[in-house]
């Protein structure tokens, strides 16, 4: 049985390249593609038309629930379930409960900023089709590929293909799925 | 008023050039990204080197008489450890203060100056890190054990214990225990998002070199990580943002252990310096730690062109300005001791400064105060093996430090019917210095299994990099 194939992946020798043709990708109106680099590229997103990441909106509702954790803890062991009085100090105070609090909210931020960048990156994901192909182990470490989906909607194997030669990419090879 | 500056600035700007400051160049020798890739994975996957073995052994048995102090303690009781009236706070909490003051400069590395767009972080920050983590490990070991029955110690955190009554958060050693504990896990988790990129490019090498063990486990690590650009997005931003929050962290956590300090009412601890004064402290002495592994490290494994002199000196005049500060604090309290017209605050200093303790009052100022003023000269930071002689010293300075604000503010308070001589037990000094040990050996099992610095970070500082270097714009 003829394997659907994942897409088409298109090497790239040094950053300028990738970022110029990324440009080409997104103009030509693909939606389903991605850029492999050894390392994050200044002004990428921005060529390949990405939006700015959501991940602060996850550390913000991770903040919130670490302060209020704190808090309602404090007030809950001090105040409402076993108040004791030591060195006549008030039962609940938010002066004395912030130190506690301060740092449960770095904490749940830092669990949360990281839980939400796995998941919107959808890690861990130990198989992925572009990890077989066999030059991939140099896109961790000095070249540049663009990878452009077959789910894309706008995917033609004949256009797909001339749209990266004539963006610079080089040995084009069609991805297994 | 306008109208005139609108006519004048061109003139002046005709006349005056701006001067571009240079851009220090972070990878000399124009090294290629495969080059990078290369020289930092080489250190894994090379044979073990004698040196390495040598210094294992030799770790492993410094190490052991820290599980020997400590075995002994659980064993017997914590009564041998030289604490006692008046002195109730001795080493342990020295050793503490001081292991996690070490920690410091790693997260300030790889947060701060992250914020501040140091780019200059990049060639050192995973090694801080990671001594951060192992400092932090050996700071645990002393409260931990200090509460005497170490299996209750789980009494620290808020778990309903069997008489129902909860912890008191009232207190500032509680306060301790989130700090340090969210400081340990916020640092490796922060350690671990970093290595996830550089663990990638070890599972393809050692997939490629046919080690399937090693590719497994560096694997299973990498979390299949595959250099999409729209993953770096994300993590580009879940990184600014754990570098924003371990900010504020690394700040508290040792504002935080101040607190222990401050919020008594003895004198030479009582006072509202202690939390920017703690935090300077420890950035010093982490800086000086820093200094002390990186050095050696750089000479070892051919660094030079990823630490360069440039690295060096940054970290010379970090040293330099929070040894001025910590220098400027000593003066401060003193001033204040005097100025606040406290007897027994007044006592207190003038008693560090010239009492029993004296002496190790001095050796923290000529190792903290004076030791750092080297560093404003050019020739000094040039001369590695000078450089790393003076953090040593501040090392040492900066233990002293601890010593002497907990000893002598303890060894005589209020009356003097209950003053006393500290003075450390032989378990206590062994359990100290096999601190060291597993200090070293978890260090050195770092460099040998994990990359030493983060590849991908460092690429993207070469001047290639730049998307936009063949266009005339302004170069990195």
């Amino acid at each position: 049985m003829a394997a659907q194939p994942h897409g088409l992946i298109a090497t790239f020798e040094t950053v300028p390249d990738v970022m110029h043709a990324a440009e080409k990708v997104r103009d030509a109106g693909y939606k389903s593609w991605d850029c492999i680099t050894p390392f994050p590229v200044h002004g990428l997103d921005k060529a390949m038309g990405l939006k700015r990441s959501i991940v602060p909106r996850f550390s913000l509702v991770g903040g919130l629930i670490g302060f209020t954790t704190g808090m309602s803890m404090i007030f809950f062991t001090g105040a409402v379930d076993y108040p004791l009085i030591v060195g006549g100090k008030p039962f609940f105070s938010p002066m004395f409960a912030f130190p506690v609090s301060y740092e449960l909210t770095i904490l749940f931020t830092a669990f949360a900023t990281i839980g939400g960048m796995f998941f919107l990156n959808r890690l861990p994901m130990h198989y992925h089709p572009v990890l077989k192909y066999d030059q991939i182990h140099r896109g961790m470490d000095d070249l540049f590929f663009i990878v452009i989906d077959a789910r894309d909607p706008k995917f033609n194997f004949a256009a797909t293909k001339a749209l990266l030669e004539k963006a610079g990419g080089k040995s084009i090879t069609e991805l297994e799925a | 008023m306008a109208h005139a500056t609108d006519h004048a600035a061109p003139a002046i700007l005709k006349e005056v050039k701006p001067a571009v400051l240079p851009r220090a160049i972070l990878v000399e020798n124009n090294r290629s990204f495969a080059w990078i890739t290369e020289k930092v994975c080489s250190i894994i996957e090379g044979k073990t080197p004698t040196w390495w073995w040598v210094c294992f052994a030799l770790a492993c048995c410094v190490a052991s008489f820290t599980v020997a102090g400590i075995t002994y303690l659980v064993a017997t009781g914590v009564g041998v450890w030289g604490h006692a009236n008046p002195v109730n706070w001795a080493w342990d909490i020295v050793n503490f203060v001081f292991w996690i003051g070490i920690g410091h400069a790693g997260t300030l590395i790889s947060a701060i100056l992250c914020l501040l767009r140091q780019k200059w972080r990049t060639s050192i920050n995973r090694a801080a890190e990671a001594m951060t983590i192992f400092a932090v490990v050996c700071a645990g070991i002393f409260p931990v054990f200090h509460v005497g029955r170490v299996w209750f110690a789980w009494y620290l955190f808020p778990i309903p214990n069997s008489n129902y009554i909860w912890q008191n958060f009232r207190s500032p050693l509680e306060w301790d225990v989130f700090a340090v504990s969210t400081y340990g896990t916020v640092s490796v988790l922060f350690w671990y998002v970093g290595l996830i990129p550089d663990l990638a490019v070890l599972r393809d090498r050692f997939f490629k070199a046919g080690n399937k063990l090693r590719s497994t486990i560096y694997g299973f690590f990498a979390m299949g990580w595959r250099g999409s650009n729209r993953h770096w997005s994300n993590y580009e931003m879940a990184y600014l943002i754990l570098a924003g929050i371990s900010t504020p962290l690394v700040l508290s956590v040792h504002t935080i252990v101040s607190f222990d300090f401050a919020v008594s009412l003895l004198p030479g601890w009582h006072t509202t310096i202690f939390p920017p004064y703690f935090v300077a402290g420890a950035i010093f002495s982490g800086f000086g730690m820093v200094l002390t592994l990186m050095l050696p490290l750089r000479a070892i494994y051919k660094l030079e062109d990823l630490i360069t002199q440039y690295h060096i000196d940054c970290m010379c005049k970090i040293t330099l300005a929070t040894g001025t500060i910590v220098g400027y604090a000593y003066g401060m309290e003193f001033f204040i001791a005097w100025y606040g017209a406290n007897p027994y605050e007044g006592f207190a200093f003038v008693n560090r400064a010239f009492g029993n303790y004296a002496w190790a009052y001095w050796i923290m100022i000529g190792c903290n105060v004076i030791t750092p003023q080297f560093f404003w000269f050019k020739k000094v930071r040039e001369n590695t093996w000078f450089v790393w002689v003076l953090s040593i010293f501040v090392n040492v300075g900066m233990w002293f430090e601890r010593f002497v604000i907990i000893v002598t503010s303890l060894a005589r308070d209020f009356l003097p019917s209950s003053w006393g001589y500290y003075s450390p037990s032989i378990v206590e000094i062994f359990t100290f210095f096999g601190t060291f040990g597993v200090f070293s050996v978890l260090f050195l099992l770092f460099i040998r299994f994990l990359p030493i610095m983060p590849m991908a970070e460092i690429k993207a500082v070469t001047p290639q990099a730049d998307a936009h270097a063949g266009h005339g714009h302004d170069k990195h």
